[in-house]
């Protein structure tokens, strides 16, 4: 049930809304009134290392049951470009993010929602799929022209089929991961042509709410910058009786602290957006800006204007923390100027807490033969361990070599519990390596495997070939211990940034961390020679050959010496004067 | 005779046994002129570990042996080392008792020949004595266990070994006639063998006086039991191989993967940069080209050398190893254990000294422009692709210069060693 505002807007009623004070409009109660929802938010956390943390999440429900195999044409909250997609390829869920930067986990924290650089897709067909591979192929085509991004590059050499690391994030039985397919592009760019189409699936779009404040040229002027979709099926109430479509689009953006280039630690909304807030979207039922004020609850690192009083809690990673909140559906937030700039003013700094869990990845080894992968995963809790589930996906380019994978916890050798690996076949799958490993207290534990860099045709290059070739990211998923018990009682009502994944137990929550992506050089050949090259490798088959057609068609017969030129001539004339030759 | 050559076996087991225990046995084993993707030891090992994992070893990309392998190394694999000391010992003492029993039948004919009187006179220095022929298989034994390229792929630990002493025992079991202990030679990792059936065939007949008759019925009939024999015993060979890992997975990934070569790994042979830099259109035409070339050449070479069948094998096994799709120094190393049965022909040889340099040199330069292209940067693939071809020019001329020679000689002792012209002067022979 959404909070109803007190006054009646200017624009067309189409939401859910009861309009009380319009005497002459009549309500048909024969007709049921779509209930579609959206709700908005945006969290604002300062960072200890000085920057700030901007997620914005919108949240679309939509009531519809074509689960069943209605054909439904009326679209009203939900955009209706997905709404087609969810259709026409059976998708039960949806998980796209563009990213740009890597999330620094040890000066930043967790972030709510984790991605990988580059673009990520990962999707949950229906089990009524019979060709899941064609309508992946066709999903990835239509996703880039939605997207306008190249995700027309992902086929089968970088799509693989996790067995435990993807787990469906919504409701519903199907676990069969013949229906799950996962592939990322680390070498994606994300820029303004990508956020364009993000926007423009928002009920408001960019024209009232908080989308105001997504103006690409300060949005891209930051060190972290993710944007995502994810369409999952959940329920509605409590019992669970019928379901419907969520559909989340988040934007994580991470400001440098030296950017505005003022050096005074002061950040508004003017100053990262370069626009304020004057109202809330007139569709959505919530709105809501959440400042996190964990680490400053009397005031005495940074202060927050407009002050207010509206205070709320939550569990987030694990960890309760303390939230201002604005609500943008109330106009006294926006004051008599009629416009809301919030204000943080620092005071001084402090240490940070050390994230649970974090991992690195690099390539070593020298020349263009050979290397090694290794994986660095940190488990920071002082006593509890817990494990984590390693999800890597190398091209086929890279040979990687099983039986010299290595897994040591402090200096130990660390066997992992469970490996499901599938080898590349050249030009055609990748590998897929997915491991259990239980992370010891306080430790390192590093993963190595060799590989070997296998030489291409020249066609299979790129146009710069010596930038090197990119490997994905591994994702790494655990259940890490909370500190604090949390509540599971998913039916209240809770903030978008700590709703999204599932959680089960009290003790521990989920989380996903993902590692760098690696950049790899290749042994090239000459792109300037195949013409010589063919020349010079037939000429050299041509010798062979030719000498042994020789020996083979020919006998041996002696010679008569042919005489010197001057004696033929000499011949010529003696033969026309009619004398015997010499 | 077991003296020198024990002595023989003990001095090369000691210097690989030494090699193997020093620090060149890792580095030696990822150079790419020694193991190929074929017959790398590093890809047997993945694939046992495929295996105990639950994953096919023909699932991926990375192993191509045949199942064969598989099973002898899951109980021999902690015994690596002294396996492939012993195929190698074993291919020294078989090339050494099949040129000592060649040896004896060829004076046995020389005598026949010279009783009947069918040499002309002035080509008797040109006939050949015990003496001289008293030493040949232990030099046949020495050239193959001395020879760099066999100690460095025996270290390497390159199943390149095996095949050769596979073929090596094939080579014995037809020398000595042994129609019942004779086998379908290396199916193991080469399909390239196949054409040294008809060298073996030839010589059978020999042996057992059936002229080579295209009319007469008994050629056909030995023909056909031959073929049966053959194909019987290769039928058994791929249907063991079956029946160990149970599925037909291993045809294309060995077989399969010997023809269509997939894999660009460089090499010392011709195939990795050529179809690196082929044109994607024409990559099918070429690779039928290249795949013929290897197996065409058996047809002419066996009209022409019908009588000399061992020299047959000999050019067939030079022709396999230059040309075929993932060569590694161990394939030359065998042909090249054969040269001192041919040391009679030394003064009708060409270009023996160029052809020596030629080789030394490109040994000599491999590894150095390797570095420069991998690990240094400052050449390119260029670089180590020309002294791949410079490598194979030289090997094609030393196997021509040596037909060459057998040609002459073959000629002289049918025509005479000093030719003279009509008028008396002497004469030179050329080919026309």
């Amino acid at each position: 049930p959404a909070p109803k505002p007190n006054q009646p807007t200017s624009f067309e009623a189409t939401a859910d809304k009861e309009d009380t004070s319009a005497p002459e409009t009549v309500v048909q109660s024969s007709v049921p009134q779509p209930k579609d929802d959206f709700q908005e938010e945006l969290v604002i956390r300062p960072l200890h290392s000085g920057d700030i943390y901007a997620s914005f999440q919108f949240r679309t429900l939509w009531e519809t049951d074509f689960m069943r195999g209605n054909k439904v044409s009326h679209y009203r909250l939900f955009p209706k470009s997905l709404g087609q997609v969810i259709s026409k390829f059976s998708v039960r869920e949806l998980h796209i993010s563009f990213t740009q930067g890597y999330w620094r986990t040890m000066q930043w924290g967790q972030p709510f929602l984790p991605s990988p650089p580059g673009a990520e897709l990962w999707v949950w067909f229906q089990d009524s799929v019979t060709d899941v591979d064609g309508t992946w192929k066709e999903l990835t085509n239509v996703l880039s022209g939605i997207f306008c991004a190249s995700l027309n590059f992902i086929d089968s050499t970088n799509t693989v089929q996790p067995s435990a690391s993807f787990k469906p994030l919504g409701i519903g039985n199907v676990t069969d991961h013949r229906f799950l397919r996962y592939a990322t592009l680390p070498r994606e760019i994300v820029c303004t042509e990508n956020l364009t189409p993000w926007k423009k699936l928002l009920p408001c779009g960019s024209k009232a709410g908080l989308a105001v404040l997504l103006k690409s040229e300060k949005l891209f002027h930051s060190s972290f910058h993710s944007q995502a979709v994810h369409i999952r099926p959940v329920c509605q109430d409590w019992q669970c009786k019928t379901t419907s479509w969520e559909l989340r689009q988040t934007l994580n953006v991470v400001f440098d602290l030296h950017t505005p280039g003022q050096g005074k630690l002061e950040w508004s909304l003017f100053k990262m957006f370069s626009r304020t807030l004057t109202e809330a979207c007139p569709l959505a039922s919530s709105s809501k800006i959440y400042i996190d004020i964990t680490d400053d609850p009397q005031g005495e690192q940074f202060e927050v204007s407009p002050a207010t009083h509206l205070l709320s809690q939550a569990m987030v990673l694990g960890d309760r923390r303390t939230f201002s909140v604005y609500d943008l559906t109330q106009q006294i937030t926006f004051g008599t100027v009629r416009s809301l700039n919030l204000l943080i003013r620092w005071k001084s700094s402090e240490d940070m807490l050390r994230p649970l869990l974090h991992a690195e990845r690099y390539v070593a080894g020298y020349g263009l033969q050979t290397g090694e992968i290794h994986t660095l995963m940190y488990n920071n809790h002082p006593y509890r361990s817990f494990p984590v589930l390693l999800l890597d996906s190398v091209p086929w380019y890279l040979r990687l070599y099983i039986h010299t994978l290595t897994v040591t916890s402090k200096g130990k050798d660390n066997k992992p519990s469970y490996i499901h690996y599938q080898p590349s076949k050249d030009r055609v799958r990748p590998h897929l390596l997915e491991m259990l490993v239980q992370l010891p207290p306080n430790s390192v534990t590093e993963v190595t495997v060799q590989f070997e860099r296998a030489l291409l045709k020249w066609t299979e290059y790129t146009p710069d070939p010596n930038h090197g070739f990119y490997v994905g990211s591994s994702v790494i998923s655990s259940l890490v211990p909370s500190i604090v018990a949390m509540d599971t009682n998913s039916t209240r009502e809770q903030p978008l940034f700590s709703s999204f994944f599932p959680c089960k137990e009290e003790s521990s929550y989920f989380m996903r961390v993902y590692t760098e992506p690696l950049l790899v050089n290749l042994p090239t050949p000459d792109f300037s020679m195949p013409y010589n090259v063919i020349c010079l490798t037939c000429t050299v088959v041509a010798v062979g050959y030719g000498s042994l057609y020789n020996l083979l068609t020919r006998s041996f017969q002696i010679e008569e010496p042919s005489p010197g030129l001057a004696k033929r001539i000499a011949n010529i004339i003696r033969k026309m004067r009619g004398v015997p030759p010499l | 005779m077991a003296a020198p050559l024990t002595l023989l076996l003990l001095v090369a087991v000691t210097v690989r046994a030494a090699l193997y225990r020093s620090s060149l046995a890792d580095l030696i084993s990822e150079r790419v002129e020694v193991v190929s993707p074929l017959t790398a030891w590093k890809r047997v090992v993945e694939g046992l570990a495929l295996l105990d994992l639950g994953v096919s070893p023909y699932s991926g990309d990375v192993f191509h042996e045949t199942p064969l392998i598989i099973y002898l190394f899951h109980f021999l694999v902690d015994y690596a080392e002294i396996t492939f000391m012993l195929a190698d010992v074993i291919t020294a003492v078989a090339l050494y008792l099949s040129v000592k029993d060649y040896n004896k039948q060829v004076f046995r004919k020389q005598k026949y020949a010279l009783e009947a009187d069918r040499y002309p006179l002035d080509c008797l220095e040109l006939i050949r004595s015990p003496k001289e022929m008293q030493y040949i298989p232990l030099k046949v034994a020495m050239f193959y266990l001395l020879n760099p390229f066999t100690i460095l792929s025996c270290v390497a630990k390159s199943t390149c070994g095996l095949n050769n002493a596979v073929i090596a025992l094939f080579v014995l079991s037809t020398i000595k006639g042994n129609s019942r202990t004779h086998s379908s030679p290396a199916e193991g990792n080469s399909i390239y063998p196949l054409t040294l059936c008809a060298a073996a065939l030839l010589y059978l007949l020999q042996r057992q006086y059936i002229p080579v008759n295209l009319r007469r019925f008994s050629f056909w009939w030995f023909v056909a039991q031959y073929a049966f024999m053959y194909l019987g015993s290769l039928f058994v060979i791929v249907g063991l191989s079956f029946f160990l890992l149970g599925s037909w997975d291993f045809l294309p990934s060995v077989y399969g993967f010997i023809l269509s070569v997939p894999d660009l790994t460089p090499n010392i042979g011709l195939f990795w940069y050529f179809f690196a830099e082929m044109f994607e259109h024409f990559r099918l035409f070429f690779l039928c080209v290249f795949q013929i070339n290897v197996f065409f050449y058996t047809v002419p070479l066996s009209i022409k050398l019908k009588e000399h069948p061992v020299f047959l094998i000999f050019m067939q096994l030079a022709v396999i190893s230059i040309f075929k799709s993932y060569p590694t120094v161990g394939d030359i190393a065998l042909y090249m254990a054969f040269l001192p049965v041919w040391s009679h022909l030394h003064r009708f040889l060409r270009n023996i000294f160029l052809v020596s340099c030629v080789l030394l040199a490109c040994s000599a330069l491999f590894p150095v422009l390797w570095h420069l292209w991998i690990y240094a940067g400052s050449a390119n693939s260029n670089f180590y692709y020309a002294i791949t071809l410079l490598f194979n020019v030289a090997q094609i001329l030393l196997v021509s210069d040596y037909f060459y020679a057998f040609l002459r000689r073959e000629h002289h002792l049918s025509h005479g060693l000093y030719l003279k012209r009509k008028d008396g002067s002497e004469a030179t022979l050329v080919l026309k």
